[in-house]
């Protein structure tokens, strides 16, 4: 049985195709990572699963219910922060908590122990308005309220976003612990550095779904040779890898560049003596684990 | 129950924590009342008006000391120059210039007729007709006074035969306040409710707060109804001041019952705030709603009678006052304060509003969408 069950689902703004054929399950109790650049149609099939958008075809089960319809029901069950701050700026912390809770029909004493290590941290402030807390604070106040029902699912639209290292490391651990009272979260994000804490992602681009499965599988599922290259000269060697040849794909990754060739074609040696060629030295080469990234540079680009 | 009470509460505090609405809401009405009822005035006072005496006969002096002493009127005298006098009127030195021709004294006591010159400036159409009508009474007052010295003219041809003599039912000094302060009370009464409404509403889909409202179990009519009522209440409480302000301030007459005043006024609140959440429904931003805002509102006002008769408007127009909330509202105002009629006199009004306010709460409401 699964929480979220997605088959060919198409919604299109206009002529432009927002979702294409989209297929994809989560289970229950999953951490589930939609991965992906800005217009992937990530908030877009979020708002279709919370039934905000209804789609244009397709079959969509969400919770056992159709959003489209049962949309009454499903709202009790699930729980959406979405990737604006989207709560009453000039109401206090406790008052939108308060009000989340009483229009979901319940109340925060009741589900207290939920949300007890996410909101004792921003307790101490509960007078403040929500306008002028932090950008960490609104966030913890987002998550509380949208938790302060006990959903089923929780839905998290980029909640990372803009939010530096240290917040975004422990708003992951935030998840990890609500996931362990039994909740399925769905979490979308840009940073593909951020799919590993996942238990499964799926990988989107342009509406298409282009990759899934658990990180390891999609690293696994890397079908050709990637060879890390590093060098004092990056821009220099990517210039000259670039003429490679039967060359897939290279890109810089910081201070290494990743090279992709075809599966057991070359050795790397050769690709040494290709770089000194050029009148670069003192390079190294190995052969390497693909990481997210590589997969997806990859599969979006051979999806073209 | 408890959401709603909670949604009524939550735009209270939303309401009350605005810096910029809490002033409008409370402040504006007193100011509004005070500066508009002074200023927006219809009176004629001190119009400057030239007289060139061409005459300089007793009669003609006489004339020009009655508008002198005539409060409607500021007197300036200027002799005989057709350039200046089109410049006068060019330049707006003055509103009005009146010519007392050569031998009027002379032409009046033989009983030849006399003809006076007056040109006005009718930029102001308005006010060029009252000063028109204001000297014409006033050159007539002069012919009464001087009944005994034009004994040859045969006097009671020349007055009309006819003596109207009007009594003014309802306001019996025409004063022109009683007019204008039940309109300025509508005017404010409608901005709370239509304003202030979408605005509201349009806010929280400008701030993305809607997005979040539209996940929770929240029903649409439980949403609006969260959004009408706090708006009713507040507009009611401006009326109140504003009609506390009128009757100790301005003596404003309240013939009529409260209870009549506030049944209509709810009654048009409702109808006021449905355009208003109809016209959020159409609107994402601010821009939108306060753009098609002010268009309904200018054509409300400006055709519902708060400054103008409606009666005296093409049938076209009348007829386009079947829709217009404020044509009905303005008219029951001042009936209500100053004829002191009940529900029972204005029961077409009371229905119009009644079924105005239903339609367009009900297809506000049926057109608000929570999933896009």
């Amino acid at each position: 049985m699964y929480e979220i069950e997605i088959h060919n689902l198409c919604k299109n703004f206009g002529k432009t195709p927002a979702l294409d054929n989209l297929n994809l399950v989560v289970k229950k109790n999953e951490f589930y990572g939609l991965i992906g650049p800005d217009g992937a149609g990530k908030t877009t099939l979020m708002r279709i699963i919370t039934s905000l958008l209804l789609p244009d075809s397709g079959y969509l089960k969400v919770a056992g219910l159709d959003p489209g319809k049962d949309y009454r029901e499903l709202r009790l069950k699930l729980g959406y922060m979405p990737g604006k701050f989207a709560l009453y700026q000039d109401l206090s912390i406790e008052e939108n908590l308060t009000f989340f809770a009483t229009v979901f029909g319940t109340t925060v004493k009741e589900n207290y122990n939920l949300i007890k290590s996410i909101y004792s941290q921003i307790e101490p402030f509960k007078n403040r308005r929500a306008g002028k807390l932090s950008g960490g604070m609104k966030q913890k106040l987002a998550l509380s309220c949208a938790l302060v029902h006990k959903p089923e699912i929780l839905i998290l639209d980029e909640p990372t976003t803009g939010v530096d290292a240290v917040s975004r490391r422990e708003f992951w651990e935030m998840l990890n612990e609500i996931k362990s009272h039994g909740i399925t979260i769905v979490v979308s994000t840009p940073y593909l550095e951020e799919a590993a804490l996942c238990d499964n992602i799926a990988l989107m681009n342009k509406g298409k779904i282009i990759s899934s499965g658990s990180p390891e599988e999609i690293s696994s599922t890397f079908p050709e040779d990637l060879f890390i290259v590093e060098t004092k000269y990056i821009p220099q060697t990517l210039k000259v890898l670039r003429q490679f040849p039967n060359l897939i794909n290279v890109n810089s990754f910081g201070h290494s560049l990743h090279l992709v060739l075809k599966k057991n074609t070359v050795q790397t040696k050769e690709i040494v003596d290709f770089i000194e060629n050029k009148g670069i030295s003192n390079i190294k080469v190995k052969k390497g684990k693909p990481e997210i990234e590589d997969s997806f540079i990859y599969f979006s680009s051979s999806n073209l | 129950m408890r959401i709603l009470y909670r949604l009524i509460l939550k735009e209270f505090k939303q309401i009350f924590r605005n810096k910029i609405m809490l002033p409008v809401i409370f402040i504006i009405p007193f100011i509004q009342t005070i500066i508009l009822v002074y200023s927006a005035t219809l009176e004629l006072k001190n119009s400057d008006i030239t007289i060139i005496d061409m005459d300089k006969s007793m009669i003609s002096a006489n004339l020009i000391s009655k508008f002198q002493a005539s409060p409607f009127f500021k007197v300036e005298l200027m002799s005989y120059n057709e350039k200046e006098i089109s410049d006068a009127l060019l330049k707006d030195k003055t509103k009005a210039i009146l010519i007392i021709p050569k031998d009027f004294e002379k032409n009046l006591r033989s009983g030849i007729p006399v003809k006076i010159l007056l040109n006005l400036n009718a930029i102001d159409s308005q006010s060029s007709g009252l000063i028109n009508i204001y000297v014409g009474q006033t050159v007539l007052g002069i012919f009464k006074d001087f009944k005994p010295f034009l004994s040859k003219i045969d006097l009671e041809q020349q007055m009309p035969k006819v003596d109207i003599r009007p009594s003014y039912w309802y306001n019996q000094n025409l004063n022109f306040k009683f007019f204008m302060l039940p309109g300025i009370l509508t005017i404010l009464v409608s901005m709370i409710g239509i304003f202030l409404t979408s605005f509201n509403i349009v806010r929280e889909k400008e701030m993305g707060t809607i997005e979040q409202i539209n996940v929770t179990p929240i029903e649409k009519w439980q949403f609006l109804t969260g959004k009408l009522l706090p708006f009713v209440l507040i507009g009611i409480f401006d009326l109140t001041i504003g009609l506390l302000f009128g009757i100790f301030m301005f003596d404003l007459p309240f013939e009529g019952s409260v209870y009549t005043m506030f049944i209509f006024t709810i009654l048009f609140l409702i109808a006021g705030i449905g355009i208003g959440l109809l016209i959020a429904d159409f609107s994402n931003t601010l821009q939108q709603s306060m753009f098609m805002l002010l268009f309904f509102f200018l054509i409300f006002i400006l055709m519902g009678g708060t400054f103008t008769a409606v009666e005296s408007m093409p049938d076209w127009a009348q007829a386009i006052n079947v829709v217009n909330p404020m044509y009905y509202y303005m008219r029951v105002v001042r009936s209500i304060l100053l004829k002191g009629s009940g529900v029972l006199d204005l029961i077409k009004d009371f229905w119009a509003l009644l079924v105005y306010g239903i339609t367009t709460v009900f297809v506000a409401v049926w057109a608000y969408r929570k999933t896009v």
